[in-house]
């Protein structure tokens, strides 16, 4: 296996999770689609830290996963709050700055 | 062997996660992203990254897919959210694949160059992964993993807050 292999395969997912962010309104499955780009980026420094015979890769992937689990725990508490507030968790209908 | 089982986990993760953001309903969703962890963990394995592994499957199937589960569950939204407007549709899925396309381009013509680290194959063999994954972390950057600790804490703070409003 190179790691060109590695790097194609996460560069297709975090496409993907590209392409949910994009087409999707449903803000929680756009906030899965963010932990999939995240962890198409850990599959990167995972990949690099193997054929570059370091160990930098494999920490940041922790730190990368404690800012994931920070931001999901934001993200869902904003959410919560948002359809409390407006009754809907689509991103089209909130337009509080709408004019 | 390991070809195969590479095909194999990057196909399973491909089209689970494809699964992912085409199921209308956010519970699907979710569980097909599950599958896609478990498929990247299984890469991570195939990475000699054993530690980082086992975290991906206990805090990311574990604790923030559940978290996910329960957001989910509990607004039960009637939306399933795609986007209206098919112009907007082909705008995403074009410029996503043309994104991929050239990256996976820039791969083709690409050569890593870079000083080798002191994780040595003999070294691996000797210490293993968990043993010099700690080493790493508590000396070189120690610093950034105090800081991502006060970052949880800050994070746990800020969703109490934001979800006990009324």
């Amino acid at each position: 296996m190179t790691l060109q292999h590695y790097l194609a395969l996460s560069a297709i997912i975090f496409g993907i999770g590209m392409t949910g962010v994009l087409v999707r309104r449903n803000l929680i499955v756009m906030f899965m689609s963010l932990e999939l780009m995240l962890n198409a980026v850990n599959i990167n420094l995972a990949a690099f830290s193997k054929y570059l015979h370091a160990m930098n890769g494999q920490v940041f992937i922790v730190f990368v996963m404690a800012v994931a689990a920070a931001e999901a725990a934001v993200g869902l508490a904003l959410i919560i709050t948002l359809f409390k507030n407006k009754e809907t968790i689509n991103a089209d209908e909130v337009n509080f700055f709408k004019g | 062997m390991e070809q195969v089982i590479f095909y194999i986990l990057a196909f399973v993760a491909i089209v689970s996660s494809l699964f992912m953001i085409t199921r209308n309903s956010p519970v699907h969703s979710a569980l097909w992203m599950l599958l896609t962890f478990f498929a990247v963990a299984g890469i991570f394995v195939q990475l000699d990254a054993e530690f980082v592994a086992a975290i991906q499957v206990l805090v990311y199937a574990g604790a923030i897919l559940v978290l996910y589960l329960f957001v989910v569950m509990l607004l039960n939204p009637k939306s399933h959210g795609f986007i209206k407007v098919p112009f907007r549709y082909v705008i995403g899925v074009v410029a996503s694949i043309i994104i991929v396309f050239q990256v996976l381009m820039t791969l083709k013509s690409s050569e890593v160059i870079g000083k080798l680290g002191w994780v040595t194959p003999q070294l691996a063999q000797e210490l293993g992964n968990v043993k010099m994954f700690g080493k790493e972390l508590f000396t070189t950057y120690l610093v950034p993993f105090e800081i991502a600790s006060i970052l949880l804490l800050i994070a746990m703070i800020g969703a109490i807050v934001l979800a006990k409003k009324d």
